[in-house]
């Protein structure tokens, strides 16, 4: 597989502005109580993949959605104090994670390939175009 | 999205700024699913606690109460995070205490009954059969679409705020027939017969299914007669443990009465089957310890009238342990009901705190950590079993009576 082949995504539903920033993926499904410190704008849930990174300014991958209604608030804040991601891409969402993006106006997109998730590496530039309902990796990271 | 005309004209700015806004905000959501129209919605109910929403959120508030913002439908809170009556006890700090009641002050103003609780379905709304609602606390919402055949996507605090706003909302989701139609069969051979057997089998269907967009039908050998309290904690368990908005019980629930109404005529994706050893190994994921039992909390949902009657029977004029703490959280309304009735003070000689308006794992636990030391709860509610995880707790599940025997003994009976 090359990766030139490999570079466009669809997604099935997306709204929000076109932006373009820096990858960073989870495997575990996303859960905006208990995976982040809000004050830091870090994974912190102990023994998470992601667990001390920072997520400001970052493209989020997630398979899918942990969790309650709090995640209606937690982007509109973390926005105010510019922490927010820049972006969320999931495989699978639920309303929660849109009516929260919706609200900080960060652009969300739903419904990525599982292989998507395979094949974006932390650090890879992405652009994600709600639009046109796709999101491309615009420069690979290093191979780690 | 087809606007009609009444919709234009909030749009437009005719019902104010923050219900222009409100409708902004609902139309891109709509969009995003794929909404063709507007639902208007009976009743609302939001969570819109400090922890959640932070400063931001406060702000928010604030700026919508300058404008004059005004609910136009009923509208009630959920739980909030701190119970002013409480907080010195639990050492709940002073100034969050009085911003919260700030914060739920300004909701008031926007028309919102702060009746804080998560058990809104028993104690103040009973939407009936096919009526679209918006809900936010996602047990509120598995009951409402399971069990009362209400119509309700899990409404996070922005998105109820927003159907307040507007008297509606975007037609997707649980409110379409389709979407509410079963694919998973669940065939319950198990022994059901505490509430926290119930929220364990919420817990074993959840975790099964892991999905919010679909609905499971369980089916049960014999039908069984769950009360009102049962399917609450199924409820909560179910979307606690597997962010489930639905389920169906076979003869039970109004939208299965047979188990081919529930799928919709259709053959089931898939069927599971759930027996003892099913609800045991959900129980075994919070297993008893040897240590001494430190604290034993009966919450998430909120306690009914009846949950508290028992508790104070199973009590029987024995005491909590000395080194020992018991909570137990209601709603302000059942609260005043069981002081009447007497409970509270039996729960209060046995050394119990009752606790109102709240729930604890949204009680700042991690502070209650650093005041008291708390790393174990004990509990018969399989939903706080799982959410107090992410406050770093370890909790141990057991059955009502057994809970109330760790209480009085101290130690694991």
């Amino acid at each position: 597989m090359t990766e030139q082949a490999t570079t466009i995504f669809v997604v099935r539903r997306a709204v929000g502005p076109a932006v373009q920033a820096e990858a960073l993926v989870s495997s575990k499904p996303f859960s905006p109580r208990y995976d982040i410190n809000q004050q830091t704008g870090t994974f912190s849930r102990p023994g998470h993949p992601l667990e001390g990174r920072s997520f400001a300014g970052k493209i989020l991958f997630f398979p899918g959605v942990q969790g309650g209604v709090m995640g209606g608030w937690v982007f509109f804040e973390l926005k105010s104090r510019n922490l927010a991601p820049a972006a969320l891409v999931f495989e699978r969402t639920n309303p929660v994670m849109v009516q929260g993006s919706i609200l900080a106006g960060i652009p969300i997109l739903d419904g990525i390939e599982a292989a998507a998730l395979q094949t974006v590496r932390d650090g890879d530039i992405v652009r994600v175009e709600p639009l046109k309902l796709q999101v491309e990796i615009v420069k690979r990271a290093a191979m780690p | 999205m087809q606007l009609t005309e009444e919709e234009q004209a909030i749009r437009a700015g005719e019902w104010g700024k923050g219900a222009a806004d409100a409708l902004e905000m609902q139309i891109k959501t709509g969009a995003f699913f794929g909404a063709k129209r507007f639902v208007p919605v009976g009743n609302v109910h939001m969570m819109g606690t400090l922890e959640s929403m932070g400063d931001a959120g406060y702000g928010f508030f604030e700026q919508l109460v300058r404008d004059g913002t005004r609910a136009r439908v009923t509208f009630t809170s959920n739980s909030r995070c701190t119970d002013p009556g409480t907080a010195s006890i639990l050492k709940q700090d002073g100034q969050l205490v009085a911003r919260e009641g700030q914060l739920f002050d300004l909701q008031a103003k926007l028309g919102a009954v702060t009746v804080n609780t998560c058990i809104n379905y028993q104690t103040v709304y009973q939407p009936h059969f096919g009526e679209h609602v918006a809900w936010g606390d996602t047990g509120t919402v598995a009951y409402a679409n399971s069990v009362l055949g209400a119509r309700t996507n899990y409404e996070s605090g922005p998105a109820a705020l927003a159907a307040a706003l507007t008297g509606r909302t975007p037609e997707y989701g649980f409110h379409l027939d389709e979407q509410r139609i079963a694919s998973i069969r669940v065939r319950v051979r198990a022994k059901i017969r505490d509430i926290a057997d119930w929220g364990a089998l919420g817990g074993a269907v959840g975790r099964a299914v892991m999905d919010y967009w679909t609905a499971p039908v369980l089916e049960f050998d014999e039908i069984p007669q769950p009360s009102s309290d049962d399917l609450k904690h199924l409820a909560a368990s179910a979307a606690a443990h597997g962010s489930l908005a639905m389920f169906h019980i076979v003869g039970v629930t109004p939208e299965a009465p047979t188990l081919s109404a529930a799928l919709g005529g259709r053959s089931p994706q898939r069927t599971i089957e759930i027996g003892d050893a099913e609800i045991a190994a959900v129980y075994a994921l919070y297993p008893p310890t040897d240590d001494p039992v430190e604290l034993v909390v009966f919450t998430a949902p909120q306690l009914s009238l009846f949950e508290i009657q028992r508790l104070v029977e199973l009590l029987n004029g024995r005491k909590v342990a000395p080194r020992t703490r018991m909570i137990v959280t209601t709603s302000e309304m059942n609260r005043a009901e069981a002081q009447r009735l007497g409970y509270c003070e039996a729960l209060q000689r046995a050394g119990a705190v009752v606790v109102v308006g709240t729930c604890f794992y949204i009680m700042y636990p991690e502070k209650m950590t650093e005041a008291f030391g708390w790393t174990r709860v004990v509990t018969n509610s399989a939903k706080l079993a799982n959410n107090i995880g992410g406050a770093k707790y370890k909790s141990v599940l057991l059955r009502t009576e057994e809970c109330i025997e760790a209480a009085v003994r101290g130690a694991f009976p």
